[in-house]
């Protein structure tokens, strides 16, 4: 049986420079992360945090940095006590130019079998990317109600 | 044929800022598909037993399928058979499914591509690259009025798989 993960990718009309910052920039996450501000000084072995209005949801450590090719991070979704019981998973993008495009493939991984994260993730991840790239080509993120994804359990902060 | 015995293989998800009614149209035109999906001309008779083409930009058929659930503007599904000699045969039938929610102002659009029996990962990869670049492409042109010109090749890895199994790839 395959191990578990998500991968997602998107074709974006932008450079890889845009599109590293806008994976690495708090102010910019906000605007299409759900309110969530990325954290880190995006060095090997720095701290990585998620922040959403305040509240930390996840943590990790960063693994590897190449600007503007790969980017991979653990994490660690801290919110529940299930959650935190879990080993880190590891986040990983590469960003490829295809064209006058980039294509971002998303490789989330090293889940623990019936890992209690793995529905929300992958519900999750789908509506952020498509903001970043709303956000990257028109100038305007999705507003999507957290509702909208239909995570078990979860209708939203 | 029995739709309990697909099973999903591959789920993909885009958040799309325009409404159910664009999303379906762009799905169901030959207008729409040409610019998205690398100038492939999709046309759909709109109702169950249906017939569903997408032609090549040099007018071949490319892909053909019947329509088996049609709920205008929330749920399309189709046969999804691409034109290899012996494919369907040795594969069985594709079956494609758009599922198409509003999600506050944007809309939530799901494509699943299903099959009756265990497909291999090589054969698969076909549609995992696929289906991404055709989406993106189609969100792209629904936000921004400009489709993304993607250039695709099939996997080589999935046209070695369909070699072994007897399936003639152009």
């Amino acid at each position: 049986m395959r191990k578990p993960e998500f991968v997602y990718v998107t074709y974006i009309a932008t450079t890889p420079e845009k599109l590293w910052e806008a994976l690495t920039s708090s102010e910019f996450s906000k605007r299409y992360w759900f309110d969530t501000e990325v954290k880190s000084d995006w060095k090997v072995g720095s701290p990585f945090a998620l922040v959403m209005n305040g509240t930390t949801t996840d943590v990790g450590e960063i693994l590897q940095v190449d600007r503007p090719r790969w980017l991979s991070y653990t994490f660690h979704h801290v919110l529940s006590e299930a959650a935190r019981k879990e080993r880190p998973t590891k986040v990983t993008f590469n960003l490829e130019p295809h064209g006058k495009l980039v294509k971002l493939t998303l490789t989330h991984e090293d889940f623990e079998d019936g890992s209690v994260i793995l529905d929300g993730i992958s519900k999750g991840w789908p509506a952020i990317l498509s903001s970043l790239k709303s956000l990257l080509e028109s100038g305007a993120a999705l507003a999507i109600p957290p509702s909208a994804l239909a995570i078990e359990g979860y209708d939203g902060p | 044929m029995n739709l309990d015995n697909f099973k999903p293989a591959i789920v993909y998800t885009i958040y799309i800022a325009s409404t159910p009614e664009k999303v379906w149209e762009a799905l169901t035109t030959a207008e729409f598909s040409k610019k998205y999906f690398s100038g492939f001309a999709v046309e759909a008779e709109l109702k169950v037993g249906g017939a569903f083409v997408a032609r090549a930009p040099d007018g071949s058929v490319h892909i053909s399928g019947e329509v088996i659930e049609c709920v205008s503007p929330r749920k399309l599904t189709i046969t999804w058979n691409v034109n290899w000699s012996a494919l369907v045969e040795k594969l069985g039938p594709t079956l494609v499914t758009y599922d198409i929610e509003p999600a506050g102002d944007a809309v939530k659009l799901t494509l699943t591509q299903a099959h009756d029996r265990p497909i291999d990962d090589d054969i698969l990869s076909g549609g995992r690259s696929g289906w991404p670049a055709i989406l993106s492409s189609l969100k792209s042109l629904l936000e921004t009025g400009q489709a993304l010109v993607i250039k695709m090749e099939p996997p080589q890895r999935m046209l070695d798989a369909l070699k072994k199994l007897g399936i003639k790839t152009p």
